[in-house]
Order: C-alpha cells, then sequence, then structure tokens
C-alpha cells in the first residue's frame, strides 16, 4: 500500500510527458501540413493572375530592379571570391597531381552545376527574400492589404504577383551573371596568380564543359530555385502574424525555409538530371 | 525613381544577364558546334570497344572531325556495332580508312581515331569502314606480361 503510493507519482509524470511528447509532434506535424496546404492554396490564388500582369509591366519592372537589379552587387561579389577561392584550392589539390591544366574544368563545372544556382539561391533568398516577407508582412500588419481589397484592388494581383513573378524571372539571370564571374575569378587567381596557361585553361574548360548538360541543368535548377524561394517568400509575408514579432518570425522563416528547400531540392535536382 | 531610369536600370540588368548566358554558351561551354552542322554516318565494327562511350569524338590526325552516335551490338557476328557522324566537310576520306580507339593520356577518355587510306573513291553516308583496330585492353596487356614473366622463369 505504501509502496504504491510512493512509486505512483513519478510513473504519472514519465506518462505525461511522454504524451506530451507525442503530442507536440502531432501538433506540429498537423501545422505543417495545414501550412503547406495554405500556402498550395495561395499559389493556385496567384497563378491566374499572373497573365495580367503582362497589361502593367510597370509593375513588374519595379519589382525586377528590387529583386533583380538591388542583389546585383552581392552576387558579382560572392560569385568572384567564391570563383578565386575555388582556383585556388583546387590548384593546391591537383599541382600534386601534375594535373593543374584541368583547373578551368574544375572552377567551371562546379560552377555552373552546383554553386552558381545554390549559392546565388541562398544569397537571393537572405538579399530578396527576406526583404519581401518584411514588406509584405508589414503591409498586412499596417492594413494595407485590407485597404486594397476594400477598394476592389486584388492584393495578390497587384502585390504578390509582380514579385513572384520578378524572382522566377530574376533568379536564371543572377545565377548566369554568379557563374560566369565565378569563372572570371578563377581564371584571374589561376591564371593570373598562379601561372597555369591562359589558352589551356580555357580550351580544356571548352572541352570538358558541355552546353546542353552543365550549363543548360543548370538554368533549370536556378530557374526552380527562383520560383521556390519567390513563393516561400511571398506566402511566409501574406501568412505572417500581424504584429511586429510576427513579421520577424515570418522573415526568419522565409531565410530558413528556403535555404533548406533550395540544398534539399539541390540534391533532387541533381540525381534527377545527371543519372 | 522616375520612369525612364527605372527602364534603364532594368533594361541593364537584364542585358547583362543575357550577356551572361552567351558567355556560358559560347566561352565556357562549347556549344556543340560540330553538332549543329550537317554530318553523314559512317559504321564501324570493333571486337573490343572497351571503356568508348557515345558522344566520344572521333579524331582524323588528332583533329575532332565528328562523334560517336551509338554504340550497340551486331546481331550477326557479336561485334561491337559503332555508329559515327562525321561533319559534312569532311567528307573525302579515302574508302578504305581504317579505325582505332585509342585513350587520350594515360588516364583520359576514348576516342575513335582514323587514319585514312589510299582509294579514290570516298566514304559517303551509310557506309561501313571495314579496317578496324580494338582497344588496348590493359588487363589483357598486364595478363600477356605476367605470362611471359612465368614462362620464362
Amino acid at each position: 500500500m505504501a509502496r504504491s503510493t510512493k512509486r505512483a507519482p513519478p510513473w504519472g509524470a514519465v506518462r505525461e510527458a511522454v504524451l506530451d511528447g507525442l503530442r507536440g509532434t502531432g501538433r506540429g506535424t498537423l501545422e505543417g501540413v495545414t501550412t503547406l496546404g495554405r500556402a498550395i492554396l495561395f499559389l493556385l490564388l496567384v497563378l491566374p493572375q499572373l497573365p495580367g500582369l503582362l497589361r502593367r509591366p510597370r509593375l513588374l519592372l519595379e519589382q525586377i530592379y528590387r529583386v533583380g537589379f538591388l542583389s546585383l552587387l552581392i552576387i558579382v561579389v560572392s560569385g568572384f571570391f567564391i570563383g578565386m577561392v575555388l582556383a585556388l584550392q583546387g590548384y593546391n589539390t591537383l599541382v600534386n597531381f601534375g594535373a593543374e591544366e584541368s583547373l578551368g574544368v574544375l572552377v567551371a563545372l562546379s560552377l555552373t552545376r552546383e554553386l552558381g544556382p545554390v549559392v546565388t539561391a541562398l544569397l537571393f533568398a537572405g538579399r530578396a527574400g527576406s526583404a519581401l516577407t518584411a514588406e509584405i508582412g508589414l503591409m498586412k500588419t499596417t492594413e494595407q492589404l485590407a485597404a486594397m481589397e476594400m477598394m476592389a484592388v486584388d492584393p495578390l494581383q497587384r502585390v504578390i504577383g509582380p514579385r513572384l513573378l520578378a524572382g522566377l524571372f530574376c533568379m536564371p539571370l543572377l545565377a548566369a551573371i554568379f557563374s560566369v564571374v565565378g569563372v572570371y575569378g578563377g581564371y584571374f587567381v589561376g591564371v593570373g596568380l598562379l601561372g597555369v596557361d591562359t589558352n589551356v585553361f580555357w580550351s580544356q574548360m571548352q572541352a570538358a564543359v558541355n552546353f546542353s548538360e552543365d550549363v543548360w541543368s543548370g538554368i533549370i535548377k536556378s530557374i526552380v530555385f527562383g520560383f521556390v524561394v519567390s513563393w516561400i517568400a511571398v506566402f511566409q509575408g501574406y501568412d505572417s502574424a500581424p504584429t511586429s514579432a510576427g513579421i520577424g518570425a515570418a522573415t526568419t522563416r522565409t531565410v530558413v525555409i528556403s535555404s533548406l528547400a533550395v540544398l534539399g531540392l539541390d540534391y533532387v535536382l541533381t540525381a534527377l538530371m545527371f543519372n | 525613381m522616375g520612369n525612364r531610369n527605372l527602364e534603364l536600370t532594368v533594361g541593364c540588368f537584364v542585358l547583362i544577364g543575357f550577356v551572361a548566358f552567351l558567355l556560358l554558351s559560347l566561352k565556357v561551354s562549347t556549344l556543340d558546334n560540330l553538332q549543329s552542322g550537317d554530318n553523314y554516318l559512317v559504321t564501324v565494327s570493333f571486337n573490343n570497344i572497351g571503356g568508348l562511350k557515345a558522344k566520344a569524338p572521333v579524331k582524323l590526325s588528332g583533329v575532332s572531325i565528328g562523334w560517336v552516335e551509338s554504340i550497340d551490338i551486331d546481331r550477326m557476328d557479336y561485334q561491337a556495332h559503332v555508329t559515327m557522324k562525321i561533319s559534312n566537310r569532311y567528307d573525302n576520306l579515302p574508302s578504305d580508312s581504317s579505325a582505332r580507339i585509342y585513350t587520350s593520356g594515360l588516364l583520359g577518355e576514348q576516342y575513335v581515331g582514323l587514319s585514312p587510306g589510299g582509294e579514290e573513291a570516298f566514304l559517303g553516308d551509310g557506309d561501313k569502314i571495314l579496317i578496324s583496330d580494338d582497344a588496348l585492353a590493359l588487363e589483357d596487356v598486364i595478363g600477356q606480361l605476367l605470362y611471359q614473366k612465368a614462362a620464362g622463369d
């Protein structure tokens, strides 16, 4: 009798803790699934608005300027440095095998296949995606979106559509710029500083890099990433809690979720395309 | 920002983007310029193609003149049947030319090397090269060396 009263409370606490853990997992899963459902419904509402944008190109132009042109500097600078460090690291390894002629191949293939699309998408999520989320979240918090609806202006067409389309359009351009600047960064270090022969650098690269396989698959990747990152960014802004803390949380979620999505999708796309 | 300035900056951005695409296709990679032109098919059979793969280059005196289109097995004589596409610019290969599989460098890719013969007639579309030499299989060479060493002992 005394033994059972002594033992009962810790047993009950353990059971509660396990059940709490399970409940937490369940709640998290349900929330995740509902958010995904809302995101997909949101996308289905936005997509039919996109063709109408062609009649108002001014809205799109403004967003291309803000999403694309203003991201140009960070893309160019990071691309150049990534190309330089690729050449430096690659040279140190390749020179052991007497294969430093392949430096151009290494730099160009790494950039066009992987680093160009992926790093651009990560930078894009940090530079443009977070700004989109914060902007749309603030519009929601200050009830600008609600005011638009009152005036019979569809915010999905007026605010969300141009931003989504601009992101989709700018990502491949930015990724291509990143890759090209990176190749020249690699050229600067490999040929300029480490003394690889100029002609060998370019000719080996051209012989090994295939347009339809390597460059084209990189472009497809960057289009997919651009779509996913912009989608996540505008949805998180539109879905954010209308408080200052809510905007902060939504901005963080944009960067975290889109980075994870880009890295995960990159593996899937690579496995599909380079099989 | 004024309307005209906005258009100008966006125009510059898009232009830079497309120049980057152009550089990627022309400077960084080859836009498959051999594959775009007109070419004709020539076939050849080998006993052993080693590691030859489709799209491997076909070379004459070291110059790329075409590429391997497809590889399959001839159902009649069980030989490897290699179909090559050769650019129409090189339409004057003698019909008794021979083909051999080479390896570029010690560990490089394998390619088909053609040596011109002395006939007056030229190879045309669908013709077959009759003289062929197989890929050098490294394991056979090593095996021979081992047997010779064993026999010498």
